[in-house]
């Protein structure tokens, strides 16, 4: 074995050491979601428990109470499957966002590639995500949805764009978090708008404008819901703004990384 | 054959924001940005020239180290020991300078590093384990070990919070033990844990370079370096000053630390230790020969020696010391006897010698203290006057063991053994 340390000059992807250290993916994802649902009577059931929940409430609000229109499906299909997708960024992003500053006390005192902390964050989202969506199948069967069989196309779709703005956004910040704590105080304010201007809780046919439609599909999250919700409301994909979505995902990705790593070699002094 | 690290022309700077913390705040960063910031001269990214100071935290360290090697690094508080070990253990990049490394390198800055309270021991192993650079396999391979040596067994399935601090430190360093790495950067780690906890760790960082790994071992604990190490280096504000022997590396180092911290001398100008009756002006620690020392052989006899001013007349200062474990307790507290000499005005020099064979091996704090006693008065009272360090020559012990024996005092005691019944066929 042979190595030089030398002062960061070039930017490398680092993916061989990652894959060297491939195995930590898996500790600190696994000791994350143990350490999450550790001393709780449900346990894992949160999981499935917490978007359930939001879906009873917002079904009693915004269907029964407010007759929005949900682009003839059942509601609690209409918002659980928006809220499944929505908790991978919103969960996913707050816990990566604060990754480098909980594990501060880790990245001071032993080296690995730093970019397995927040990623591991996202892991546990995505676990999170498997578990409500088991919960999905269920309410598609409970409700007798018709689903397009395009949905094993649809649905990795997605789930990537939803994983690439994750880490995106959640890298950036994470960095960012290290500097500058106020980051911190920052990260509800970007989720609750997020929220906003995403149609978790309502359909994207709301969007009368047309000028409009393009500026809002530059939300990379309105591209992966609406793909997901295609496959059971029937609508036809717009692929230009399903690419607009995932441009806008991989534009947030690459530069989230290029900060993450321009950064990180100073993680150990400033955290 | 080549040497497993070479370590080039390292520096390692620090930017220092004076009444700032290490981050920035986003505020100071747009309130400059904008120029309604209350720092006139401030540039665009929120420190001002006037007030970044770099700090060398390594200046231009070069050394090698050679497969095999035990290589303790020595060094007061601040001067770059555990910076050194960051930057050879990829934590922090250096500066300047480049490190060739030549085999795998495992680093222990603490014990337990990423230990979660709220999972069980078995957790923890998994998770340190992976954590130090172990793969799953090799941790399921040594498991049982691992869980003997920490001797935890019966908790092994408790969260950690439950255990004793002390559990805690058995559990991290037996992971820590069964690491294989080529190169292993130790830091400090025997400061934690009693006696017994640290004999062990000791032993264990024998076998580990017995078997022929590389250690680098910061310490200071002078004693566990010479036995450990036959090599060490010596760090000075941030600068390489020896590296060579142990035994005169060590000798050297502590002869450099004498003025430092075995000497007090307050002038004048100084904050006034005492009171309107008299002041402490100096003291020191010193060998049988009055030279000024830090650290001091146990079989050899010590002296504290300090001058104080009695400033007034009338009173009967008596002088007398406290001597603290650097655990904080107390080993021992002595006065002088009643001397019509303490109650005139002038300077005195008062010596207390402390006997050989008296103190255990380790750091002790001197607390230098007048009092009048009736009636009672205290007229100064400095706790850390001085600090002096006792080592052990282990050629004298008596018997083959050559670990740190527990206790505040080590003396000669009398035996006595004869035998009252003789073995019958």
């Amino acid at each position: 074995m042979y190595e030089e340390i030398k002062p960061p000059n070039k930017l490398t992807l680092g993916l061989k050491e990652l894959w060297e250290y491939r195995e930590l993916f898996y500790f600190f994802t696994w000791r994350d979601i143990k350490v999450k649902y550790k001393q709780t009577i449900l346990g894992v059931v949160w999981a499935i428990l917490q978007p359930f929940l939001l879906m009873v409430v917002f079904t009693m609000f915004f269907d029964i109470g407010l007759n929005i229109p949900c682009d003839n499906i059942p509601y609690p299909i209409f918002v659980f499957s928006g809220l499944m997708l929505w908790g991978i960024f919103s969960s996913g992003l707050s816990g990566a966002a604060q990754s480098m500053v909980t594990n501060a006390n880790i990245i001071k005192k032993i080296y690995f590639p730093r970019l397995i902390i927040p990623i591991s964050s996202i892991l546990v989202a995505l676990f999170d995500f498997i578990m409500a969506f088991l919960v999905f199948i269920g309410m598609l069967i409970y409700f007798h949805i018709d689903v397009n069989p395009m949905i094993i196309i649809y649905l990795p779709i997605s789930i990537v764009i939803t994983l690439l703005t994750t880490f995106g956004l959640g890298t950036l910040i994470a960095a960012l978090n290290v500097k500058f704590r106020d980051f911190r105080y920052v990260i509800p304010f970007i989720i609750q708008m997020m929220f906003f201007i995403t149609p978790v809780i309502y359909p994207v046919t709301v969007i009368k404008h047309e000028w409009a439609k393009p500026l809002f599909a530059l939300n990379p999250m309105v591209g992966a819901i609406e793909l997901l919700r295609c496959t059971m409301t029937g609508h036809i994909v717009i692929w230009q703004y399903e690419l607009t979505s995932l441009a806008t995902a991989v534009a947030l990705f690459l530069f989230g990384l290029y900060y993450f790593r321009k950064t990180e070699y100073y993680f150990a002094d400033l955290a | 054959m080549k040497p497993i690290l070479e370590i080039h022309n390292i520096s390692k700077i620090y930017r220092i924001m004076s009444g700032q913390g290490p981050y920035l705040n986003l505020r100071d960063l747009i309130a400059s940005t904008f120029g309604f910031g209350n720092k006139p001269n401030s540039t665009r990214w929120g420190r001002s020239k006037t007030q970044t100071e770099d700090f060398y935290a390594l200046s231009n360290v070069s050394f090698d180290v050679n497969e095999g090697d035990a290589v303790g690094i020595v060094g007061s508080n601040g001067a770059g020991k555990s910076t050194l070990l960051k930057v050879i253990s990829k934590i922090t990049p250096p500066s300047y300078g480049k490190i060739i490394v030549r085999g795998r390198v495992a680093s222990l800055l603490e014990v337990g590093t990423g230990f979660h309270a709220e999972l069980t021991g078995r957790e923890n192993i998994f998770l340190n384990g992976s954590i130090l650079g172990m793969k799953r396999k090799e941790i399921l391979a040594k498991f049982e070990e691992i869980v003997d040596f920490s001797g935890v067994e019966k908790f092994i399935d408790t969260p950690i919070k439950h255990y004793s601090s002390g559990m805690q430190l058995r559990l991290a360093f037996a992971v820590a033990a069964f690491l294989e790495p080529e190169i292993l950067l130790i830091d400090e780690v025997l400061a934690v844990g009693d006696v017994e906890f640290q004999k062990k760790c000791l032993g264990k960082m024998d076998e580990v370079h017995r078997s022929g790994r590389t250690v680098l071992f910061v310490s200071h604990n002078m004693s566990a370096v010479k036995t450990l190490c036959q090599k060490c280096i010596c760090i000075s504000d941030g600068k390489l000053v020896e590296y060579g022997l142990s035994e005169e590396v060590v000798s050297n180092y502590l002869k450099m630390t004498n003025t430092e911290k075995s000497e007090l001398i307050l002038s004048d100008d100084e904050e006034v230790v005492g009171d309107n009756v008299a002041v402490l002006r100096s003291a020191k620690a010193i060998d049988e020969d009055h030279n000024p020392v830090q650290g001091i052989y146990i079989h050899k006899k010590i002296g504290i020696e300090f001058t104080y001013e009695v400033l007034e007349s009338g009173y009967n200062p008596i002088p007398n010391i406290y001597v603290y474990k650097a655990t904080g307790e107390c080993a021992f507290t002595t006065s002088e006897s009643n001397n019509p000499l303490f109650k005139q005005k002038g300077v005195i020099k008062t010596t207390l010698w402390i006997p050989e064979n008296l103190l255990n091996i380790g750091m002790y704090n001197v607390g230098i203290a007048l009092s009048t006693f009736s009636p009672e008065k205290v007229h100064f009272f400095l706790q850390d006057a001085l600090v002096f360090e006792t080592l052990e020559d282990l050629s004298l012990r008596n018997v083959d063991y050559n670990n740190p024996l527990p206790g505040v005092v080590k003396p000669i005691l009398k035996w006595e053994s004869e035998k009252i019944e003789s073995e019958t066929l």
